[in-house]
């Protein structure tokens, strides 16, 4: 059964239409890579599926939930389904452990003591178990992003999606990011990974989408999609990513 | 005709009281309906924003001696008699609510729009976004010139000694009246004022160049 089934989405801002329909659907365990050129509407495909904008027309059904704009039904779609995006984020006013624990106390009203347990598991998963009591300015961009995606890992996500999270860092910090996703996704989460590491996408998603202007112009499972590109423009694409 | 004495200094020390009660009033006054003046300029009905933008306007647009007549005499014309704390009072929150609405309304603007997203895809409600991201954040930019506002404040309530409540200013008149000593009643009227908004001064100065720690982003506006 698919966890996310988007059915002919389109979105408009103003008069420029940024998704011209666009089909597709992942099944539970699955991680597909979205790669596409900048401006091709893969960050706004990522938050039209968690509600951050409106789609115009189509239908989305994520983890369960079909995608509303009633403010209660969204709640509930967006506990289900985590979001991590280049800029991490971060509650700059707390420290890495209450980043984690506020979402869990406030919404799924763990207590206390729950949520701190369960803050200390997530920022264990990311390697990061000794960093609790750390402000995120004490952090390196790394490290602030795994906390981010403990953060969004402390609700039990049914889904994450990732949009570009290694992208403002340094190569160094960019392995043990990457290295964080690769743990998630050999454990069964099911992911969209919007990403510019193409050997990345390669090595963990078991998908490839090219987007490019607003559709989905090529898909298939990554490995064949990267050594036999079918189209000309995801050629062209992977040739300027890769050869850089 | 009296001599300036001991007596005349008490006199004015003790009008200082109603300084205070006065700044206070307009403080927590208009600390509240500045926040409401502050959320609704945020709010996502053009509308509102629009409408109070306008009081805003207007609010701020009036010296706030005249507001201070306006809202003395205006409830006669309704045959209610105010007394003078209460309308220097109301007057005082009115132009305290705009200022200070206008401060907090510019901190909260000053969040980046990505911390209002992240939060809201925690599953958190939008009361519980500002109250626990937007708002701490916004506090911490806003405190220097919350503070500085308050000096403000305490230096404004002199005018409500035109409608005749007797806070230190108007206790300097009245000394000032009796004596013939203008000079010793406003000097020592001066120094009252320099005792209280001195340290708040200094407070807020402090407040803006205490280490930027925490409070990355950008700042007040
Ligand atoms: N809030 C917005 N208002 C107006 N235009 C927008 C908005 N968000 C995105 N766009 C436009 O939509 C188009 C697609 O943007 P999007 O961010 O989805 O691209 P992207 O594929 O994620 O690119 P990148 O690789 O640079 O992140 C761009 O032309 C962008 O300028
Ligand atoms: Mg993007």
């Amino acid at each position: 059964m698919s966890v996310i089934q988007v059915e002919n989405i389109r979105k408009r801002f103003g008069s420029l239409e940024v998704l011209k329909g666009v089909s597709m659907s992942v099944e539970a365990g699955e991680v597909v890579a979205l790669i596409g050129r900048s401006g091709s509407g893969k960050s706004t495909l990522l938050r039209c599926l968690n509600g951050l904008e409106m789609i115009d027309e189509g239908a989305i059904a994520i983890a369960g939930h079909r995608m509303s704009y009633n403010a209660a039904e969204l709640r509930a779609l967006r506990r289900d389904v985590g979001i991590v995006f280049q800029g991490y984020n971060l509650f700059p006013h707390l420290t890495a452990g209450e980043n984690i624990m506020l979402a869990p106390v406030q919404v799924k009203r763990l207590s206390k003591s729950e949520a701190r347990i369960e803050a200390q598991r997530c920022l264990d998963l990311v390697g990061l178990g000794d960093r609790f009591d750390s402000y995120p300015d004490m952090l390196s961009g790394g490290q602030q992003q795994r906390v981010a995606i403990a953060r969004s890992l402390a609700m039990q996500p049914v889904v994450m999606l990732f949009d570009e999270v290694t992208s403002a860092l340094d190569p160094e910090l960019t392995e043990e990011v990457l290295a964080a996703i690769e743990d998630l996704a050999a454990q069964g989460m099911t992911m969209i990974l919007v990403t510019h590491e193409m050997r990345f996408a390669r090595r963990v998603a078991d998908r490839t989408i090219y987007m490019r202007d607003g559709i989905i112009h090529e898909q298939g499972p990554s490995d064949s999609l990267f050594a036999e590109p079918q189209t000309s423009e995801l050629r062209s694409f992977l040739k300027a990513e890769l050869g850089q | 005709m009296r001599e300036f004495g001991n007596a005349e200094v008490l006199f004015i020390v003790f009008a200082l009281q109603w300084t205070l009660t006065l700044t206070a009033l307009a403080f927590f006054g208009g600390g509240i309906a500045g926040i409401a003046v502050a959320l609704l300029r945020i709010s996502r009905s053009r509308y509102i924003r629009l409408a109070v933008s306008g009081y805003i306007q207007v609010v701020q647009g009036t010296p706030l001696l005249v507001l201070m007549f306006l809202c003395y005499y205006a409830p006669s014309l309704f045959g209610i008699e105010l007394n003078a704390l209460f309308a220097a009072g109301i007057a005082l929150t009115l132009n305290a609510s705009a200022f200070l609405g206008a401060i907090w309304e510019s901190a909260l603007r000053a969040i980046p729009k990505a911390q209002w997203e992240s939060a809201e895809a925690l599953a958190l409600p939008q009361s519980k976004v500002l109250r626990f991201v937007i708002a701490p954040q916004a506090v911490r930019i806003a405190l220097p010139s919350t503070v500085g506002y308050l000096v403000q404040i305490v230096k404004e309530t002199s005018l409500a000694s035109i409608i005749g409540f007797v806070e230190i200013t108007r206790a300097g008149q009245l000394v000032s009246n009796a004596t013939f000593e203008p000079m010793k009643a406003y000097v020592c009227v001066a120094l009252l004022y320099f005792l209280i908004c001195f340290p708040l001064s200094r407070f807020s100065q402090w407040l803006e160049t205490r280490s930027p720690g925490r409070t990355k982003g950008p700042s007040r506006g």
